[in-house]
């Protein structure tokens, strides 16, 4: 099976890398599906690791999908082609979703230059979706120079793409909580740059000033800038995009990209095994094999401790899933 | 959570604005177990361009205003995605609703049933890869 599912996607990696878009869109569409693994493995051997990955966070309705609109224009101007990466949440219901992001980006900006997907979470918790990494890898692989990752609408711990992305963008809106809210870990912990986006609401002075205090606690020297914006009139997208450059040049001025790469790639190891590590022992759970220790459990025959413990043996025997 | 979802685009053509029917129905199919693009009021060439970037399994355009429009970004998409199924929806006339029929398309006018949207993207979605 292996060998026919790696002839296929082979050629849709050769066509794809020779700057075929609709080869590069049915391979993520691979990634997404079915063969995320098979295929990272092929794209190894080509040069990756240079595109620039700048992740946009934050919390629901901020705007992160209209910012990023009034951003192409400009990052146009410095990047010939750019990818993004489009992340909405699937129902956990119907494991359906409405991906939402493309409507705020049908600007006259877009040409065959941007390449946008849309890819929906699929019980991934981190804010991002699985096949992210993969998709992330096909667009660095193919030469995309650029790769914009829109999570989804977070809360204050899905923040995977702190391990994903280069450059992380906040985006908040005025009165977004308090100083309490900005204290709290998570948020203002992950991003190199903050918007205030929408800021010509009322509370925009304010929350800038308690972001400001939050962040100059938390950094000693190098304090995360801070930049008002109203994205759906471009208000502070110049300015906000020097500043994400800005952070850019200076990882790749002080030498650290590789070594902060290396760090967050070993971050991003733990999170991956540890999410195969679930979906085995759930699937473990599922199968039948763990009906009779589930009724013993139910019946007070074993404790629940040691029903895990034995759990935890059937998926090791299980093998890979 | 299996991989299976299928994804579908929602495109509006023309310059209406009514924006209901088209919501209802991608709620239907997200609810269906679908996953919906939508990319709203959008021009031919944005069409065709989500169609192929997004590598969707079938197109749905909400079709308001003049119908040649429609014909337009219907023959662009099969163009450039041949075998993609389309269907579509909205105020569409009668004589339009058979040229729009003769290029393969499923119409659903005003007054269909959500049921039979959702029946007819299931059906329209099993493709083999």
């Amino acid at each position: 099976m292996l060998v026919s599912v790696s002839q296929e996607v082979t050629g849709l990696i050769d066509r794809a890398l020779c700057g075929e878009r609709s080869a590069l869109a049915r391979l993520l569409s691979k990634i997404e599906r079915e063969h995320s693994s098979d295929v990272a493995q092929l794209l190894l051997g080509e040069n990756l690791g240079q595109a620039h990955i700048l992740g946009v966070t934050g919390p629901p309705g901020a705007g992160k999908s209209s910012l990023i609109n009034s951003l192409l224009p400009i990052a146009r101007q410095h990047f010939d082609r750019i990818a993004v990466l489009a992340i909405d949440p699937s129902s956990p219901f119907s494991h359906g979703a409405l991906l939402g992001d493309r409507v705020r980006m049908q600007g006259d900006s877009l040409d065959d230059s941007v390449f946008i997907r849309s890819m929906a979470s699929r019980g991934d918790t981190g804010g991002l979706a699985r096949a992210a990494f993969g998709a992330i890898t096909a667009f660095d692989a193919c030469g995309w120079p650029l790769i914009i990752i829109e999570t989804l609408g977070i809360g204050q711990v899905e923040l995977d793409i702190v391990n994903v992305a280069d450059t992380v963008l906040v985006v908040l809106n005025p009165g977004w909580g308090d100083v309490f809210q900005a204290n709290k870990a998570g948020i203002t912990e992950s991003g190199n740059v903050f918007a205030i986006n929408k800021c010509d609401r009322p509370g925009a002075d304010k929350t800038r000033q308690e972001l400001e205090e939050s962040l100059r606690l938390l950094h000693a020297d190098q304090c995360p800038r801070i930049v008002e914006t109203v994205a759906t009139s471009d208000r502070g997208a110049d300015d906000l995009w020097q500043v994400l450059l800005e952070h850019q040049h200076a990882l790749q001025a002080g030498g650290h990209l590789e070594e902060t790469r290396a760090d967050k790639r070993r971050q991003l190891f733990r999170k991956l095994m540890v999410n195969q590590l679930i979906a085995k022992l759930d699937s473990a759970l599922a199968s039948g094999e763990s009906e009779p220790l589930l009724a013993d459990m139910m019946a007070g025959v074993i404790s629940i401790d040691d029903a895990v413990h034995r759990l935890l043996q059937i998926g090791q025997r299980s093998g890979h899933s | 959570m299996d991989n299976s979802q299928k994804r579908i685009l929602m495109a509006k053509t023309g310059l209406d604005g009514h924006w209901r029917g088209p919501t209802i129905v991608a709620r239907a199919l997200r609810d269906a177990g679908f996953e919906v693009i939508m990319i709203g009021m959008a021009s031919t060439d944005d069409i065709v361009r989500a169609a192929v970037d997004e590598d969707v399994d079938l197109v749905g355009l909400n079709i308001g205003g003049h119908i040649n429009v429609a014909l337009r970004a219907v023959n662009s998409v099969q163009e450039a995605r041949p075998g993609l199924p389309l269907f579509a929806g909205g105020t569409v006339p009668p004589h339009a609703m058979k040229q729009l029929q003769a290029l393969g398309v499923e119409v659903f006018p005003p007054g269909s049933q959500l049921a039979a949207i959702v029946e007819s993207a299931e059906r329209l979605t099993h493709r083999s890869s």
